[in-house]
């Protein structure tokens, strides 16, 4: 017997194990690189009040929460509830990244209605019509959600809708942490 | 089966009419032709981040379009390729670039082929060497006189 | 009520299939002569069986009964009825219907041609290839049942992806399958002979012409896959290194070194572990792709629907069959020893360089494949390996492959010299430079490396597969289909190659804005817009252009591309204007109107493009030839010779001699 002929055997059972992990996994979410890194500048106006500006550096001192969103993204209207409820609950300053929105051709004030029916949740909503902002901040889809903390670090990335499990297991126990952080 | 081929190599050879998705046509331009270069190569090695595996040429997506947009952008601004590729690397991460970049994560696929080539023709034609010893051995012009000698003289003697 | 009959067709072909699986194979071991007989009509059966099951699904299609889930979700009845077929195996379940049918017709067409064969090992044979079709057919109706009904009928179907409403759906699928699961038949053979342990090698025989037709197959869906990917994408690509594609040209690749090792094995008792190993291995990359395709692991654009629980079962049916196969390799393959013994410089030897050098890009396809996922596995993040990677590393070896390629066709068997070797390569290697250097000197004044390394392997390769059937000393017709089958295959190869390197340094492409009446110049065509006007068809309204193609002021071609507008559920779809050419292709997209009668279009010309997918189907005839060579027809007379050994007293031998062919 030639110990070299186990050589395939042991080379599929490691190729197996490679595709019982693959199949746990999602290969089309990316983690965001920017954990870690100070979050990107942004400067746009606001929502309501189209003279003031809303900025990244304004936010520094406190853990917010950015929030990717577009009146014509469906998961958005899906996860309105479950990230209204984080923000009450945890009373985070939240802004809204309205993303390749409001003021373009094809949704014009839309997204005015939608705040209007939905409700609004956000500190502020910043108007990112032609999407150079969440470029910026690496966006994939929408909606994104990102927490940064007091020194302006961003420190987590969620893709897709948060629902209540996610509020509850990750967001709520980082925020609470990263409270207790110095600013 | 040849008419078959032969009727798949004339139509293979016919002008004819092919549906394809739309086509994104956009109309770039650049100061020289190095620009406009570097602007293509980028965009077949960006990644649309959101495809389910196309570059920034071939897709379709809003946000291919952006990508592309701001490709050109730099590019126009005189940004060199690291730049962009650092721009999208900082916010995509690797996964953006369909060019591995030759890091020690990735020393195993960049140097994994050459090196499996050469040990594996190295162990080969070792082996066949190896093997190679057992083939009868070429016997030189005299020895094989004398031998004939011997088979003469062995069948002589036995007459 | 049809659907439930294929339902029950499928269940029955599922029942025959555990029999074939079980008894002949049982039978085989424990000397049960009856139970091996069951093996041939059980795969006749199972094959009736599947047809019935595939008839009935494909009726549901032709009659539009939207009531079976399956044909809801993929054709409606204003699609014409070639793509109502194909819809068929358009998605997951309808394709692994597919699949099983063409396993059964593998399996029953051994069955039928297997005069000749001992019938144990035919019993052992097609066990294993009922055994295959049971995973395939109990993943069917456990996981992704074709026949599935709705209870709510909706009065019409879903639209099947307009991309696929086309003829490569109908032709692309079926002939990768029947390559893939071709690959069954070797490894069930390679099987069969592990099981029996003897050291003779008299399967090889057997399982060479099934594998050069697998291989054929194989040649042709890869073929018309890219072809498919070239026309129906619009972007003038016809390679991307996909995932999905990935997964079909490593059971090519590795095809292509199974049945040169047959060769060998056949003819000079050589490479036999290698040659059960490449059996194994083929068919196992066979059965991955179907995983990667299936799973969702991997993003690719041809992937089905991904499901995590069906890819489980895959993976575990993956783990026995493959497994199974690797152990039994692993305890028996030390019995396969080789008889024939050869010098460094030898035909054997330059067939086991060009073997070990298209394994080494399988793994380096299987390698950059995986790698995301292996990153991932690591924690490492996300990373993508794309074209500029696969690229980069397969065309070196490739031109490596090449190289020995051609010196396969000059060295002799078991033992040659260098020096002889070198008196024959001399001149066809020089003419190969000659013209690799010259000829683009000569035609568009340029010198390119690139350029001339492509036409000097391509032009060494073929030079050197034409000079080998001209020294086998006989007249073009009285040679066997077997070399003639190699020349051609390989003089596909080198169009392949040629074509590959030409279209990819020399192809152009434009972006323009035409106005009504302005043309534009590229590559020295003149394409003008004449006009441009709305047409309404069936069950779109296109905006319909026509582009004057003219050279030198000749009238070359008048093309129409159109922008088609299918509704206001679907993307509008370009329909592109091809003027094909043996030496070119001539591509017009149109694109949108910019105000003032203007349009913007994509002008593309693309040099010696066709030579790539030519070259495949030469490649495939090739294979196809190979196969039909009289020796394997004349299989069943074994010719008992006796052999006279010349002025010696000892006693004459029986021997058993092979029926007399070209060594190839």
């Amino acid at each position: 017997m030639n110990k070299k002929f186990f050589i395939p055997l042991i080379a599929f059972i490691a190729l197996v194990s490679l595709m019982l992990f693959g199949l746990k996994n999602d290969p089309k979410v990316i983690p965001s690189p920017f954990i870690g890194q100070e979050a990107p500048e942004f400067s746009l106006p606001k929502l309501y009040k189209p003279d003031e500006m809303v900025t990244a550096q304004q936010m520094k001192g406190e853990v917010w929460v950015l929030n990717l969103w577009a009146s014509w993204c469906v998961s958005c209207r899906a996860e309105h509830k479950v990230l209204s409820r984080l923000i009450n609950k945890m009373q985070v300053p939240t802004i809204g990244l309205n993303y390749k929105d409001y003021g373009t051709e094809d949704y014009g004030d839309e997204a005015l209605r939608w705040l209007a029916k939905y409700g609004n949740p956000y500190q502020s909503v910043a108007v990112d019509t032609e999407g150079t902002a969440g470029l910026d901040w690496g966006v994939v889809g929408v909606p994104e959600t990102f927490v940064v903390d007091k020194k302006g670090i961003v420190r987590y990335k969620f893709t897709g809708p948060v629902y209540d499990e996610a509020v509850d297991k990750i967001l709520v126990p980082l925020i609470t942490q990263l409270r207790k952080e110095e600013g | 089966m040849r008419h078959l081929l032969k009727g798949l190599i004339v139509s293979l050879l016919i002008s004819f009419m092919l549906p394809t998705i739309a086509v994104q046509i956009e109309f770039h331009s650049f100061e020289n032709a190095q620009r406009e270069r570097l602007y293509l190569d980028l965009i077949a090695e960006l990644r649309c981040v959101k495809c389910q595996n196309q570059n920034l040429a071939e897709s379709n997506a809003e946000l291919a379009r952006d990508m592309r947009d701001k490709t050109y952008e730099m590019i126009v601004a005189g940004k060199s390729r690291e730049d962009v590729v650092n721009y999208m690397t900082a916010r995509y991460g690797d996964f953006v670039l369909y060019k591995p970049p030759f890091k020690s994560k990735t020393l195993l696929l960049w140097m994994g082929p050459p090196i499996l080539l050469f040990l594996s023709l190295f162990f080969v034609l070792k082996m066949v060497r190896n093997q190679s010893k057992a083939l009868p051995k070429q016997l030189s012009d005299a020895d094989r006189d004398s031998v004939r000698d011997v088979l003469k003289n062995n069948s002589s003697s036995e007459k | 009520m049809i659907p439930e009959i294929g339902h029950f067709a499928l269940i029955l072909a599922l029942s025959v299939a555990v029999v074939q699986g079980v008894f002949p194979l049982v039978g085989s071991l424990i000397g049960k002569h009856h139970w091996v007989s069951i093996a041939k009509p059980a795969s006749f059966a199972q094959m009736l069986f599947l047809s019935l099951s595939f008839a009935c699904l494909l009726y549901a299609f032709l009659t539009n009964d939207f009531s079976v889930k399956y044909v809801a979700n993929n054709s409606n009845s204003e699609m014409p009825t070639l793509f109502r077929v194909s819809a068929l195996w358009g998605a997951h379940e309808g394709s692994l219907l597919l699949w099983a049918l063409v396993l059964g017709g593998w399996g029953a067409a051994v069955g039928f041609f297997s005069k000749g064969i001992p019938p144990v090992m035919l019993a052992r044979v097609l066990s294993i290839m009922g055994l295959i079709g049971v995973g395939f057919m109990l993943f069917m109706i456990m996981t992704s049942n074709p026949f599935e009904r709705l209870l709510q009928i909706p009065l019409e179907g879903r639209q099947l992806n307009p991309l696929l409403q086309d003829f490569g759906l109908a032709v692309h699928p079926p002939m990768l399958y029947m390559g893939y699961v071709g690959l069954s038949v070797a490894f069930s053979f390679a099987m069969a002979a592990m099981i029996d342990g003897k050291l003779d090698a008299a399967w090889v025989r057997w399982a060479r012409p099934w594998t050069n037709i697998a291989w054929m197959f194989l040649t042709l869906g890869i073929t018309l896959g890219s072809w498919w990917a070239y026309y129906e994408l619009g972007w003038g690509g016809w390679w991307f290194w996909d995932p999905v594609e990935n997964a079909s040209l490593m059971p090519w690749i590795v095809g292509t070194a199974l049945i040169h090792s047959l060769a060998v094995t056949e003819k000079r008792a050589s490479f036999k572990a290698w040659t059960i190993l490449l059996c194994i291995l083929g068919f196992s990359l066979s059965l991955l792709g179907t995983f990667l395709v299936r799973s969702g692991i991997l993003t690719s654009v041809h992937s089905f629907a991904s499901d995590p629980e069906r890819g489980l079962f895959i993976l575990i049916f993956l783990l026995v069959v493959i497994g199974s196969s690797l152990i039994l390799f692993a305890f028996r393959a030390h019995k396969f020893k080789s008889v024939g013994a050869f010098s460094l410089v030898s035909r054997e030897s330059g067939l086991l360089v060009n073997n070990v050098i298209l394994i080494v890009m399988t793994a380096t396809v299987l390698l950059g494949t995986l790698y995301p996922l292996i990153i991932d596995a690591f924690g490492s993040g996300k990373i993508s390996v794309g074209p500029p990677y696969f690229n980069n590393v397969i065309v070196p070896l490739g031109v490596l492959l090449y190289i020995t390629m051609g010196f396969g066709f000059f060295l002799r068997w078991k033992k040659d010299e260098p020096s002889r070797i070198l008196k024959k390569v001399w001149i066809p290697l020089a003419v190969s430079l000659v013209f690799a250097f010259v000829l683009p000197l000569v035609t568009v004044s340029d010198f390119n490396f690139k350029t001339s390394l492509g036409l000097f392997l391509g032009s060494w390769v073929s030079l050197a597969a034409l000079m080998w059937v001209v020294s086998l000393g006989r007249s073009p017709f009285k040679l066997p289909m077997a070399a003639w089958g190699s020349v051609i295959a390989h003089i596909g190869m080198s169009m392949t190659v040629i074509g590959i390197t030409l279209v990819s340094i020399y192809d152009t492409e434009k972006d323009v804005r035409l106005e009504v009446g302005q043309s534009y110049e590229l590559a020295g065509y003149k394409f003008a817009f004449k006009n441009v006007e709305s047409v309404k068809v069936d069950n779109y309204i296109a905006n319909r252009a026509t582009i004057d193609v003219t050279q030198n002021g000749k009238l070359v071609n008048i093309m129409h591309p159109e922008k088609r507008d299918y509704g206001p559920d679907q993307m509008p779809m370009t329909e592109a204007g091809i003027d094909a050419g043996f030496t070119r292709d001539l591509f017009v997209a149109l694109g949108e109107p910019l105000g003032n009668n203007a349009w913007s279009f994509r002008l593309y010309h693309k040099p010696f493009v066709r030579w790539i997918w030519l070259g495949g189907a030469l490649m495939g005839f090739g294979g196809l030839l190979a196969a039909f060579d009289k020796r394997y027809r004349r299989m069943r007379k074994i010719i008992v010779e006796p052999v006279q050994v010349k002025s010696s007293q000892s006693d004459s031998k029986d021997k058993q001699s092979t029926t007399s062919g070209v060594t190839v």
